[in-house]
């Protein structure tokens, strides 16, 4: 690929989804952009991007954005805010909305392995308020992933990351070397395909939102806009949950650290005034 | 520096196996059956045990039953690591007294993975 490819995939990268592609990561770009290649048909990377270029057909362009995204991901990852979740949160959310439902969101759900890991956390937690509700959402700008998100099936070497062999045996079936969630998780769970760059005021109100390592694949500029639509997203005692070494730092007053839990924030009671 | 006793039938797993945790700081003693597993843990209690399943003269679950019997064989943290993957096995493996299970094929990742699941790390 040619600097010049690299400036068209950045200048996309940036402009669809706020990410940021560093244009010595050439490697890392091929690597990315060659399975989607061929599965377009083209030869190779280059003819596609001089395809692109020409026909500006938009399904292209997304489907080489969606092919940038970072979509690492595991069951349990920080396994710390999964036991503060099961411990304190759900308990404490669950008692103070009473018959109203406890919304939690991974705004950025890749494969889904977060959004499961959520609903078996509030399967396990006890002292959750008798009837209480959990309402999950998964978003991911990735079609690709939102549909092995929605299937459920796992293979063998991604449910033995992170999965305690006895969440693994009491949510999953086996089918040869592949494991499908249980009905009863899978169904828990909702799918949007979001683009957290768009307007999001039409998502209503979550208690908890999860936004884990995404943020240092975002450009610079983008990073504060995403961090206060979502402040604006979370209620008045809502949490959003970054990475465990993430933080806002001083790239945003809309939320702050919550003490002796990294990467747990509560929007600033100023901000939405300010905003 | 923790101990963990590595058993299974394949020296070529033996090997790996021990390279992986010697790198996360075990010392690592090798049994190629649940009859040697035994007599190593009468001699000296690890703290862990990598263990597979189907081995020749005694097999894995026959040896942690045994284990869980012994004095002080209550303690090690017993991870099974076998290319049995069905949830039965699992299920007899956990009832038996294993703390985590690996099932095969395995890498670094998933050994570091699960040990830390066991509380080993």
């Amino acid at each position: 690929m040619t600097p010049e490819d690299m400036d068209l995939l950045a200048a996309l990268a940036r402009a669809r989804a706020g990410l940021r592609i560093e244009s010595d990561k050439t490697y890392l770009v091929e690597s990315r952009l060659g399975p989607l290649a061929r599965r377009e048909g083209f030869e190779s990377i280059e003819i596609m991007l001089a395809s692109l270029r020409k026909s500006r057909e938009d399904r292209l362009i997304w489907a080489v954005v969606e092919a940038l995204t970072l979509n690492e991901t595991a069951f349990f990852r920080d396994r710390m805010v999964f036991d503060h979740l099961r411990d304190e949160l759900m308990p404490a959310l669950s008692h103070k909305r009473r018959d109203q439902p406890v919304r939690i969101w991974s705004a950025a759900c890749s494969t889904g392995q977060e959004v499961y890991s959520l609903a078996m956390t509030a399967a396990e937690s006890r002292d959750i308020a008798p009837g209480a509700r959990f309402e999950f959402f998964g978003s991911d700008l990735s079609e690709r992933c939102l549909e092995k998100a929605q299937s459920g099936i796992y293979t063998q070497f991604e449910v033995q990351r992170g999965l305690p062999i006895r969440l693994l045996i009491k949510h999953f079936e086996n089918k040869d070397e592949m494991w499908a969630i249980s009905p009863r998780i899978r169904q828990a769970v909702r799918w949007r395909r979001i683009n957290l760059m768009a307007d999001l005021s039409g998502m209503g109100q979550f208690d908890i939102i999860l936004l884990r390592y995404v943020l240092p694949g975002l450009d610079p500029g983008v990073q504060a806009r995403i961090l206060e639509s979502l402040a604006l997203r979370l209620s008045p005692d809502g949490v959003l949950i970054l990475g465990a070494d993430e933080s806002p730092g001083s790239l945003t007053s809309a939320v702050r650290a919550v003490d002796g839990l990294p990467g747990v924030f509560t929007r600033d009671p100023a901000f939405r005034v300010a905003a | 520096m923790k101990t963990c006793l590595v058993v299974d039938d394949s020296r070529v797993i033996r090997k790996v196996a021990r390279r992986v945790l010697e790198d996360i700081g075990f010392e690592i003693a090798e049994a190629s059956d649940g009859m040697e597993a035994l007599a190593w843990c009468r001699a000296a209690m690890p703290d862990a045990v990598l263990l597979d399943w189907n081995m020749p003269v005694m097999n894995g679950i026959d040896f942690l039953r045994q284990l869980r019997q012994e004095p002080g064989g209550g303690e090690p943290v017993v991870v099974f690591c076998t290319v049995e993957n069905d949830i039965e096995h699992i299920q007899l493996a956990l009832d038996t007294g294993a703390n985590e299970y690996i099932m095969k094929p395995f890498d670094g990742d998933i050994i570091a993975a699960k040990f830390a699941e066991a509380g080993l790390l």
